[in-house]
């Protein structure tokens, strides 16, 4: 076979069309980093703006004391706003994310293509597109008045954000345990393991990052929320470490009722409690992170 | 084969199957070899997935302190008889086998068999080595701690053996804290049998388990192979003819032929030693997979 002949003149210089092509490189490039800084842009204004007018009344005595009882009053913090959404959250989560964690291994590890687990997703699907603030109508219907005067509580705070919660961490479950390869479920089998010990000692060890960053994702979102708790945890100006009695109350509440008062110190108490709120979210998360990378390292014997 | 004739029969049968072309085979019974202890013996064996049957026709016994080999083309069923032999078949959705298959005796899908406990006596390693996602130790005591061995000193001493036996102690005996991910693909390979033998089992079946493999690695395994058949039996599925040649005693060659409805079924063409399996083939076909000529 003869060897091709090569064409005449330097070979590896670029051909013809090269200048469309690196404009086409630079437009998609101007076009990404656009697109970031459009995303970008609105995140970093609203933290700066809420850090701006939160910071004007933060500070330790801020974050200890009591409401105060006039919203026209300088004095006086979000103690009991702080208390409230840490019960109401961690009680939420503590529901939500066993019963969703357990749902989440019945849809994939036992249900999988049956005609209950098909019923049990589809709710589920329509569940996390419920309305918060219907959740929240729900749970005072059917908790809050048939116990009268006695049914705010943060537990009832805990039942609503719970329900919100449920169906995301179910989801979540499902899709990481989806995601364990088949052969180390295989080989866990092949050695003579039953089933549930492969799903507790294998597969939930596997998922397990994934399934606290999704649940982790959802208590963050809850503690947010503030429709549901409205008219379910009733409202104090005083602390109280009460999860099942007792009305409450949770930054998100004090967010909304003091923004929409016409007294400034209403209004820069709501940013001081923002400011507050995004902090232990924030904190929430990190600790979550930094825990679920221990915990990795561990189980994977990488240390 | 013709009936057997009985007194008074007036009706001579006449053989009307040209010469030229062999009978069906009935896979030739060597028939009880003395000192051949028998573990599985399989006898008209189909299995299906859901209503297609994947592999019919399967008769074969497999001996104790032997390795028997599973050769033939791909689709040809023989890691799916391979699976059925400690049920891991289960596992896969309505697959469902036919026929029977006895292990010592003992019917495996008899109705008060439990699938774990079959598994713990017929250990198995994959074609990927699948290490947990754990430390070394912990994957060799995975085995025990299901059977409750809690005490540490008596888990050391397994992982110690079961490492020693599996040829992998020496490499790994510094660092068996350190996550068995870190392990070449080779030394994960030897980590897995060392897992399947930390149980004690009393078969070894082994899916392909040097396709991932360099030669170097193949090399290990297939003498480790020869060392664990003086205490164990094993039987193993390979692509590889060569190797089936190197460390088998008996060879079980299978093909994929389609059925009436077009169908492709595999099945068991010839089981017989390996040596003359691979010399004087009694079936065409065997010979034609063998010398490369299809497959």
């Amino acid at each position: 076979m003869a060897a091709p002949t090569l064409p005449a003149g330097a070979v590896l210089q670029p051909r013809k069309g090269t200048g469309f092509r690196q404009f086409k490189s630079a437009f998609a490039t101007v076009a990404i980093v656009g697109a970031f800084v459009a995303a970008a842009v609105p995140l970093v204004a609203l933290v700066y703006y809420v850090a701006r007018e939160g910071l004007k009344v933060f500070s330790w005595e801020f974050l200890t004391t009591d409401l105060p009882f006039s919203q026209r009053s300088v004095e006086g913090g979000i103690y009991p706003a702080i208390i409230g959404t840490l019960i109401i959250t961690v009680g939420a989560t503590l529901i939500a994310v066993p019963l969703g964690v357990m749902g989440g291994i019945y849809l994939n590890e036992y249900g999988a293509r049956s005609r209950f687990a098909a019923i049990v997703r589809f709710l589920s699907e329509i569940l996390t597109g419920v309305p918060s603030i219907v959740m929240g109508l729900f749970i005072y219907t059917f908790w809050v008045l048939p116990r009268g005067a006695d049914g705010f509580s943060a537990l009832a705070g805990s039942l609503a954000l719970g329900a919100l919660m449920l169906p995301v961490v179910i989801r979540t479950s499902e899709e990481m345990l989806k995601l364990v390869p088949h052969e180390l479920r295989e080989g866990s089998l092949a050695l003579g393991s039953r089933k549930s010990r492969t799903i507790r000692t294998v597969v939930l060890p596997h998922a397990a990052p994934g399934i606290v960053s999704g649940s982790l994702l959802a208590v963050a979102r809850a503690a947010g929320e503030t429709a549901p708790l409205l008219f379910v945890i009733g409202a104090t100006n005083l602390v109280n470490w009460d999860w099942l009695s007792g009305s409450n109350t949770a930054l998100s509440v004090q967010i909304f009722g003091n923004a929409a008062s016409p007294f400034v110190p209403a209004q820069e108490r709501a940013f001081g409690a923002a400011v507050t709120l995004i902090l232990i979210v924030f904190l929430a998360t990190a600790i979550a992170r930094i825990v679920t990378v221990v915990y990795t390292r561990r189980v994977s014997g990488a240390a | 084969m013709p009936p057997a004739a009985t007194a008074g029969d007036t009706i001579t049968r006449v053989d009307l199957t040209p010469t030229q072309v062999r009978p069906p085979e009935v896979p030739a019974d060597p028939g009880p070899v003395p000192g051949r202890e028998v573990v599985f013996d399989l006898s008209t064996v189909e299995i299906f997935y859901g209503e297609a049957r994947a592999v019919t026709d399967v008769d074969l016994d497999i001996a104790r302190n032997e390795i028997s080999a599973f050769i033939g083309p791909s689709g040809c069923g023989k890691t799916t008889v391979l699976r059925s032999l400690n049920r891991m078949h289960d596992l896969t959705p309505g697959a469902r086998v036919a026929g029977t298959i006895t292990y010592h005796g003992e019917d495996l899908y008899g109705p008060k068999v439990d699938a774990a406990e079959v598994r713990r006596r017929i250990g198995m390693v994959f074609q990927k080595p699948n290490p947990f996602p754990k430390s070394i130790f912990d994957n060799i005591a995975y085995g025990p701690r299901i059977n409750g061995v809690r005490k540490r000193s008596e888990l050391e001493g397994i992982v110690e053996q079961a490492l020693t036996r599996a040829a992998l102690w020496g490499e790994v005996k510094e660092k068996l804290k350190s996550s068995a991910l870190s392990l070449s693909g080779g030394q994960a390979q030897r980590l897995c049998i060392a897992r399947a033998l930390a149980v004690d089992p009393d078969v070894l079946l082994m899916d392909e388990p040097c396709s991932a493999l360099d030669p170097i690695a193949t090399a290990r395994i297939e003498d480790l192979m020869e060392e664990l058949k003086e205490t164990l039996t094993i039987v193993i599925v390979t692509h590889n003819m060569q190797q089936a040649a190197r460390v088998s005693d008996r060879t079980a060659f299978y093909t994929a032929e389609a059925d009436d409805n077009g169908r492709r079924v595999g099945k068991l063409v010839e089981y017989d030693a390996t040596a003359t399996i691979f010399t004087k083939p009694s079936d065409p076909r065997t010979e034609g997979y063998i010398t490369g000529r299809f497959g």
